[in-house]
């Protein structure tokens, strides 16, 4: 398998002076196409800092950090902006939906926010997404009005809606009972082995990580295993 | 940015009464802004119509020439001639400028007159009026004596004269009678009195008469001419201008009411700066609220925007939705305002119906598209702060919330 994105030295510190933090310090991790990865670490480990790096939401203080070959510590927000939108999605542990939105048109949002309307196109895959997840009776339900299943099915979904190359996933499951995280990471491992689309999952649930083809510990900032 | 305008009038429509509230605060910012426009025009109108609206703006008047003086031989003064108070001067060719005058851009209305004094006798009552005599079908040219008749006819026709209500009871007058008219240049007519009428003006109303133009050349002895020529325009602000384009024209001295108005001019002006301090913390009023009411849902909903830049929504495209958000709030306020303004303007009076003791307000002075524009102009002005507030949103902080 090629290689999908590489960090090497990654560090990452909040605060200056006394105050300063070093969360990462000099993460090194290679992540492969069509990878399906669990990381693990305690609490304060850096799970996700990593994340939101490896999203583009943050910069590193240091490192390299390169995906698809795009050196991405050097891009500006509007180039990174537009990298997240077509390459990776997030799925968060609380769902994160847009709460006036109905099922559909939260899936639907990073295709018509980039295209500037909601195409038809991008509606059928929403749909299809969504049946894919066994939704199909609650396309057009307000998020709002959705279980707690339901709308974590919906987070699952919204970020494949552009067939990104990466998914990041913070604790996915962290917020649902055994048989629906259960049901949610059949999901992730069937978009995994259809679309080839690379997870990489943080999770403290052993069996939700053993789930997993590799497992990435995190201690104090650097990769153990 | 069709999306961006789906995702901004979803967020209005989300929270009804919220968006209820502050359109409806926009559009009483709106409704006083209309009412204010209405007001201060209307007030504007009003008092110009009971100052100069029945007087001449510009008048052409002949210029007396120099008293006639007898001089011997050695060059001593033997005799002058004192110049009167009555006006003899005439302008014999008043017919021939009156097309030119008509035609001068802003001219309304343009009466040529003859005007001088006399004595108005009933039995043995006797008073000092003015007369001034009308060409006929110009009768209300200038002074609307039309719309202040309130006894008989204003129409001026041979043997017939016209006065106010205060004459006519003084000398105890009534509609039908003759009286005799002795003119300051010694010529009587015995006149038949056809109409009174009540301007509201002490002056006119107990001393000044009206005849027909023919009736005031046998009066006073003018075979041709007339004595001045009075004439109304649209607008009171350009008798400057237009005083200066007929003296061009004609080479006749024609002199802008304005000369010796300028402490009214002053007043409508004070008036009108007024009516624009007032509107314009209207205007800041509808800015304040829309700013406030938007930073308050931006901030309500960081999580949303973090969320949305996550999935790859750009900084211009979170501007772009909160900034929609303050065109649609101005434009549904502006309309709704100006809509209110117009309906509470209905029950007032038009402006040719103006009375004393009510609030002269003119529909028609509203300023209703000036509203709307400058609201959503203003809307969208006090949009900025809170969308460029959206845009800086850290989606990592946003989304932890």
């Amino acid at each position: 398998m090629t290689a999908l994105l590489e960090v090497s030295d990654l560090v990452k510190t909040f605060g200056t002076g006394e105050a300063e933090t070093r969360v990462l310090r000099g993460l090194s991790l290679t992540l492969k196409v069509g990878e399906m990865a669990a990381l693990l670490g305690p609490s304060g480990s850096g799970k996700s800092t990593l994340l939101t790096i490896l999203g583009t939401l943050m910069k590193p203080t240091a490192g390299s950090h390169v995906m698809l070959g795009v050196d991405l510590v050097a891009a500006d927000d509007a180039a990174l902006t537009t990298f997240r939108n077509l390459h990776i999605g997030f799925v968060f542990q609380f769902h994160n939906l847009l709460p006036d939105f109905t099922a559909l048109e939260n899936v639907v949002f990073p295709t018509a926010v980039r295209a500037g309307r909601e195409t038809p196109a991008a509606r059928a895959r929403g749909r299809e997404l969504l049946t894919r997840m066994g939704l199909e009776t609650r396309v057009d339900f307000p998020s709002a009005n959705l279980s707690g299943g339901q709308k974590q099915r919906v987070a699952v979904a919204r970020p494949l809606m552009n067939r990104p190359d990466l998914v990041l996933a913070d604790e996915p499951t962290g917020n649902l009972d055994r048989e629906s995280a259960l049901q949610v990471m059949d999901l992730i491992a069937e978009i995994n082995r259809d679309e080839g689309t690379t997870f990489l999952i943080s999770t403290h649930d052993e069996k939700i990580a053993s789930l997993c083809r590799r497992q990435i510990v995190v201690k104090d900032g650097v990769i153990t295993g | 940015m069709l999306y961006a305008l789906k995702i901004a009038t979803r967020y209005l429509t989300a929270s009804k009464a919220q968006t209820a509230l502050l359109v409806l605060g926009v559009a009483v910012g709106v409704f006083i802004f209309i009412f204010m426009s209405a007001l201060i025009g209307g007030l504007a109108e009003f008092i110009l119509s009971r100052t100069v609206g029945d007087i001449s703006h510009v008048t052409i008047t002949a210029e007396d020439r120099d008293p006639a003086i007898l001089i011997s031989p050695e060059g001593h003064v033997l005799a002058v001639t004192e110049r009167g108070r009555a006006r003899t001067a005439t302008l014999a060719e008043a017919a021939t400028y009156l097309p030119l005058i008509e035609a001068v851009p802003g001219v309304v209305a343009v009466s040529p007159q003859i005007t001088g004094a006399g004595f108005l006798t009933r039995g043995a009552q006797v008073a000092q009026v003015s007369v001034t005599g009308l060409q006929p079908g110009r009768e209300s040219a200038i002074l609307d004596l039309d719309g202040y008749m309130t006894q008989g006819s204003v129409r001026l026709g041979s043997g017939l004269i016209v006065l106010g209500e205060t004459l006519a009871d003084d000398l105890s007058l009534r509609l039908g009678q003759t009286l005799r008219l002795q003119s300051s240049t010694g010529v009587s007519a015995v006149l038949t009195l056809s109409g009174i009428y009540t301007t509201g003006n002490g002056m006119i109303d107990a001393s000044s008469t009206y005849v027909s133009l023919s009736t005031a050349r046998t009066l006073f002895a003018l075979p041709q001419g007339v004595t001045r020529i009075e004439i109304k325009l649209d607008d009171l602000n350009v008798a400057d201008a237009t005083a200066r384009r007929i003296r061009a024209l004609t080479g006749l001295n024609a002199v802008p009411r304005t000369d010796g108005a300028e402490q009214l001019m002053e007043a409508l002006n004070a008036q009108a700066q007024t009516g624009y301090f007032l509107k314009s913390f209207a205007l800041i009023t509808i800015v304040i609220g829309v700013a406030s009411a938007l930073l308050l849902s931006t901030y309500r909903r960081r999580p949303e925007i973090g969320i949305m830049r996550a999935m790859g929504a750009r900084r211009g495209f979170v501007i772009f939705v909160f900034v929609t958000q303050g065109a649609l709030i101005g434009l549904m306020g502006g309309v709704s305002g100006a809509a209110l303004g117009y309906m509470a303007l209905l029950p007032f009076p038009p402006r040719d119906a103006f009375e004393a003791g009510t609030l002269p307000m003119d529909i028609t002075q509203g300023s209703y598209g000036l509203a709307i524009t400058l609201t959503v102009i203003g809307a969208i002005l006090a949009s900025i702060l809170p969308a460029r507030a959206a845009a800086r949103v850290d989606p990592v902080t946003a989304i932890g919330q």
